[in-house]
């Protein structure tokens, strides 16, 4: 098979795995990527594509405001090959109360140096006249965008493949320590393995803080014009992070073919792809109640995808000890291709032992005790402590969820 | 708004019209659903009672005398939203049907294969500019070569002519061996003979090309003249419209939706039609390409057991077995030769919906990677006309079919009941 | 004959009732009902609903299958050659 030796083995090709593909590879390392399916399948194929900065703490601000300015650079003078557009998003307040919360995030993301505009109810509907009446108003940030994720996860793997990567088509039975198992029996070895499985990595490592979380996308006909902006509820924050029961949440995306992207929503407890007719039928009462004329678009596909979430929202990207030379990039819930870039940068950086843009920290994967962050580097010869198998994980992934952990 | 019926028949083709008749006849009560504005089907398209076949107008004239069936028109199922109910969008709008027992009668469609200016305006489907020209699309006058392959291609001529349209050639890919033997053959099915005879009069004077195929379509906005391969040689035949057609698929989404299997291309039915998901059952070209006859015989022995009654299904079942014989004839004859699979360049349309061409396509080597990388089977037609295609092309098989199995507004899906209520 | 009056790209036009929408498209002498994605014209291709290619705006409802729809009357077609939708 791989004749030489590896530096790095990357699990996973979706965006985040392709993210960390390139970047590694762009460093010199000598990369294969090990992927069971068609690149950029899983959840990169399944979401909306949605270039967000979020605010719910400031690690998710940080990481979030990063990412967008390296897909800035990454998408650069060709935009339509990302099919990439700056939509902006509008984030719209129902209510008096909602409204209050967006000039809350109007002050964080303006402290944090992000252009975003305050919108009383007037200036809402002269954006988005398709919204129903009784809106309170909204924010609009700018610098929000878009990108179609199976496409970008294609352009990062390309890129790793240009320095040298290799993809391997086939399935990772396990992880040993420098290494894998693949399911035809035979053994990669790399000095570093990264973990970037998705929703997946749960099934090579129990022990992971991991929750699949359910969500559904439609997608309609081509109506250009027919909303401006990405479309999000200020609600969507508390559905998002619910850490049990099934929420639906409006959420709607112009895409530059003039398809509507239509979610979204979360359900707990199942791993199951198929489509749910019921989900189908209350995801789309909600957004017809914020825009009523999309009640007459047609729907042309449904489907479904497994967020990996964490208990407190934030993704592991770091070093675990569950394994020698293993590493972390995964975790990334919602927010996946929006962090793929940084997420890669900050591994890098890691690996190399060099500070990152931002502070590493609070996504490290030791904050989760059982997890042991291994002193990281390419000479790894600290004996580590085994972790606890991490048996009954719902409940415990709740507790924490409900109590925000803080990063250690 | 929910709807209740003992069965409901999905299509109100032969098959269904059959089965709905069979049901009713049997104080069931019926619901039929249709996507047409007319009930018939493709092959009595335009309304049973316009057709000339007795047995159309005397099966319409008892269902619509019947009090216990219920047709709607212009409806399309959308889905199943929970067990034994389907979701049905109508002109205006979304209707909950909850069946006792189901019979898919949704027909067959047809294969279509691309070659270089197939997406010209002027070029359609050989059942296609049948179905077309029922509906008064205007073929008088126009040159027409009717191309590809199957029996229906002598019965599109025929409408087509009757209609005042000047039939420059008929074009059968099948070889003139291939032929001579199902003629032959006709000999089991006397009314079948007895048809071919008559079409072989209306078709009088009409040159017909055995061994012959289109190589590409040809003019700038419009179709303006058709290349064709003819046996050894190559000729090019102007006209205003090219009626081209491989033969016909069974429409096998509804029942895929629903859980049931397949036998190859249709799907699978046991003696009394009943498929593989419990009260499910399947008549017609859906189980089967066979034709009219076959549709029928397989109609009533649907609704004969749908409504429980398997000792009378029994009986009818020796009805259909001729037609059987008849449905395997055809499959051999009428399979698309290699050179099909070729005609295609790299600049030709292959998902016509998102404009895929054959270049784009043939560097992937899965349908879900094509389908994800170049948008291929996105587009409003989900995959059926490009997935025939990348069938015969690439040898690759569709994804799982996925709700809506037709584009729905999203206003029905968002009306569906709660099924936890009535 | 019964006769139905519609209009199609704001030209008013006059068909036998049960013509479905696409042949009144066609009787105005241009069959194309709709662009590409890449800018090409199309018109229907299956006459039966399937390929898609016949949609057009029906009273200010996109993507309506012609081929399928009856002419009404009073009906404001718009075909769709001049969008790239």
């Amino acid at each position: 098979m791989i004749k030489q030796p590896i530096d790095v083995i990357v699990i996973g090709a979706g965006i985040i795995g392709a993210a960390c593909a390139e970047a590694l590879a762009a460093r010199g390392l000598r990369v294969t990527v090990i992927e069971q399916e068609t690149v950029g399948s899983g959840a990169t194929a399944a979401g909306m594509g949605h270039l967000v900065v979020m605010d719910d703490n400031a690690a998710e601000l940080a990481l979030s405001a990063y990412s967008l300015r390296l897909w800035k650079e990454l998408v650069g003078d060709h935009p339509q090959r990302h099919e990439y557009s700056r939509c902006g998003t509008i984030w719209v307040a129902a209510d008096e109360d909602e409204l209050a919360a967006a000039a809350l995030k109007a002050a964080t993301l303006s402290a944090h140096g992000l252009a975003c505009e305050l919108l009383d109810a007037a200036a809402l509907y002269a954006r988005e006249p398709q919204l129903r009446p009784g809106l309170a108003g909204g924010l609009l940030v700018r610098g929000d965008g878009l990108v179609y994720p199976p496409k970008s996860a294609r352009i990062l793997l390309e890129r790793a493949l240009r320095d040298g990567a290799l993809l391997v088509r086939e399935r990772v039975r396990a992880i040993e320590d420098h290494g894998v198992l693949l399911d035809d029996g035979s053994r990669l070895q790399a000095t570093h393995v990264v973990l970037a499985a998705g929703a997946a990595s749960g099934a090579l490592l129990p022990e992971l803080p991991l929750q699949a979380k359910k969500g559904h996308v439609i997608i309609t006909d081509r109506y250009p014009g027919f909303v401006q902006h990405q479309l999000v509820e200020l609600g969507y924050i508390k559905s998002a992070h619910a850490a049990h029961g099934d929420s639906v949440a409006f959420n709607v995306q112009p895409r530059p073919t003039g398809q509507i992207l239509i979610g979204s929503s979360r359900q707990f407890d199942t791993t199951d792809l198929a489509v749910e007719p019921a989900m189908m039928t209350r995801m789309l009462r909600h957004a017809i109640g914020y825009v009523p004329a999309l009640a007459e678009l047609n729907v042309l596909r449904c489907w479904a995808g497994l967020r990996a979430a964490t208990p407190d929202g934030l993704p592991l990207i770091g070093p675990c000890a569950a394994r020698r030379g293993l590493w972390l990039a995964t975790g990334h819930e919602g927010l996946g291709i929006t962090t793929s870039l940084a997420t890669a940068q900050l591994l890098t950086a890691q690996i190399f032992k060099e500070n990152a843009a931002i502070s590493q920290l609070p996504y490290l994967p030791g904050r989760f005790q059982h997890l042991l962050a291994a002193p990281a580097g390419i000479e790894d010869d600290v004996p580590l402590t085994r972790p606890l198998p991490f048996s009954a994980m719902p409940p415990t992934a709740n507790a924490l969820a409900d109590g925000r952990a803080s990063p250690p | 708004m929910m709807h209740d019926f003992d069965v409901l028949v999905i299509g109100a083709g032969p098959a269904g019209l059959a089965a709905a008749h069979a049901a009713a006849a049997h104080g069931m009560r019926v619901g039929v659903v249709d996507d047409n504005p007319l009930a018939g089907g493709q092959i009595w398209r335009g309304g049973p009672e316009q057709q000339r076949d007795a047995r159309a107008q005397t099966l319409w004239s008892d269902l619509r005398a019947a009090a216990n069936v219920r047709f709607m028109q212009r409806s399309r199922v959308l889905y199943a939203p929970a067990p034994k109910q389907l979701l049905v969008q109508t002109p205006d709008a979304a209707l909950t049907l909850r069946y006792g027992r189901l019979i898919i009668a949704t027909g067959a469609r047809e294969l279509l294969l691309p070659f270089p200016g197939w997406t010209l305006p002027g070029v359609t489907g050989a059942g296609g500019l049948q179905a077309l020209a029922k509906g008064g699309y205007p073929v008088d006058g126009k040159r027409v070569l009717v191309a590809g392959s199957g029996p229906l291609l002598l019965a599109v001529a025929a409408t087509l002519r009757e209609r005042g349209a000047q039939l420059v050639g008929i074009a059968e890919q099948a070889p003139l061996w291939r032929l001579a033997r199902f003629g032959f053959s006709l000999l089991a099915t006397p009314s079948k003979l007895a048809q071919s005879l008559r079409l072989a009069r209306q078709l009088s004077g009409v040159p017909y090309f055995a061994n012959s195929f289109v190589l590409a379509a040809h003019g700038d906005d419009a179709l303006r003249s058709v290349r064709l391969r003819r046996g050894a040689k190559t000729a090019t035949i102007a006209c205003d419209l090219l009626a081209c057609g491989y033969g016909l698929l069974p429409n096998v989404e509804l029942a895929l939706a629903l859980g049931c299997a397949l036998d190859g291309l249709s799907v699978r039915v046991d003696e009394l039609q009943r498929c593989s998901v419990d009260d499910v059952f399947c008549a017609g070209e859906g189980s089967g390409i066979g034709g009219v006859d076959l549709a029928l015989a397989e109609g009533r022995v649907a609704g004969l057991a749908a409504a429980g009654l398997s000792t009378l299904a029994l009986a009818a079942v020796k009805h259909r077995q001729r037609w059987r014989g008849f449905a395997g004839r055809l499959a051999y004859t009428f399979a698309p030769r290699a050179e099909l699979r070729a005609l295609a360049d790299d600049d030709t349309i292959v998902c016509r919906c998102e404009d895929v061409t054959h270049g784009e396509l043939r560097q992937h080597d899965s349908w879900r990677g094509a389908k994800l990388q170049t948008r291929c089977g996105m587009g409003p037609c989900q995959g059926r006309i490009c997935g025939a295609a990348t069938g015969v092309l690439y040898g690759w098989r569709p994804d799982a079919v996925r709700m809506p199995i037709v584009p729905a507004r999203a206003g029905s899906i968002a009306a569906a009941c709660d099924h936890t209520t009535v | 004959m019964n006769q139905i009056t519609l209009s199609i790209d704001a030209r008013s036009i006059s068909v036998a009732a049960g013509t479905s929408v696409a042949a009144a498209i066609a009787m105005t002498g241009d069959a194309r009902t709709r662009r590409s994605i890449s800018g090409q014209t199309r018109a229907p291709l299956c006459g039966m609903g399937v390929c898609q290619e016949c949609r057009v705006v029906i009273d200010g409802r996109a993507h309506q299958l012609s081929c399928q729809t009856p002419c009404e009357s009073g009906m404001q077609v718009l075909t769709m050659r001049q969008d790239s939708a």
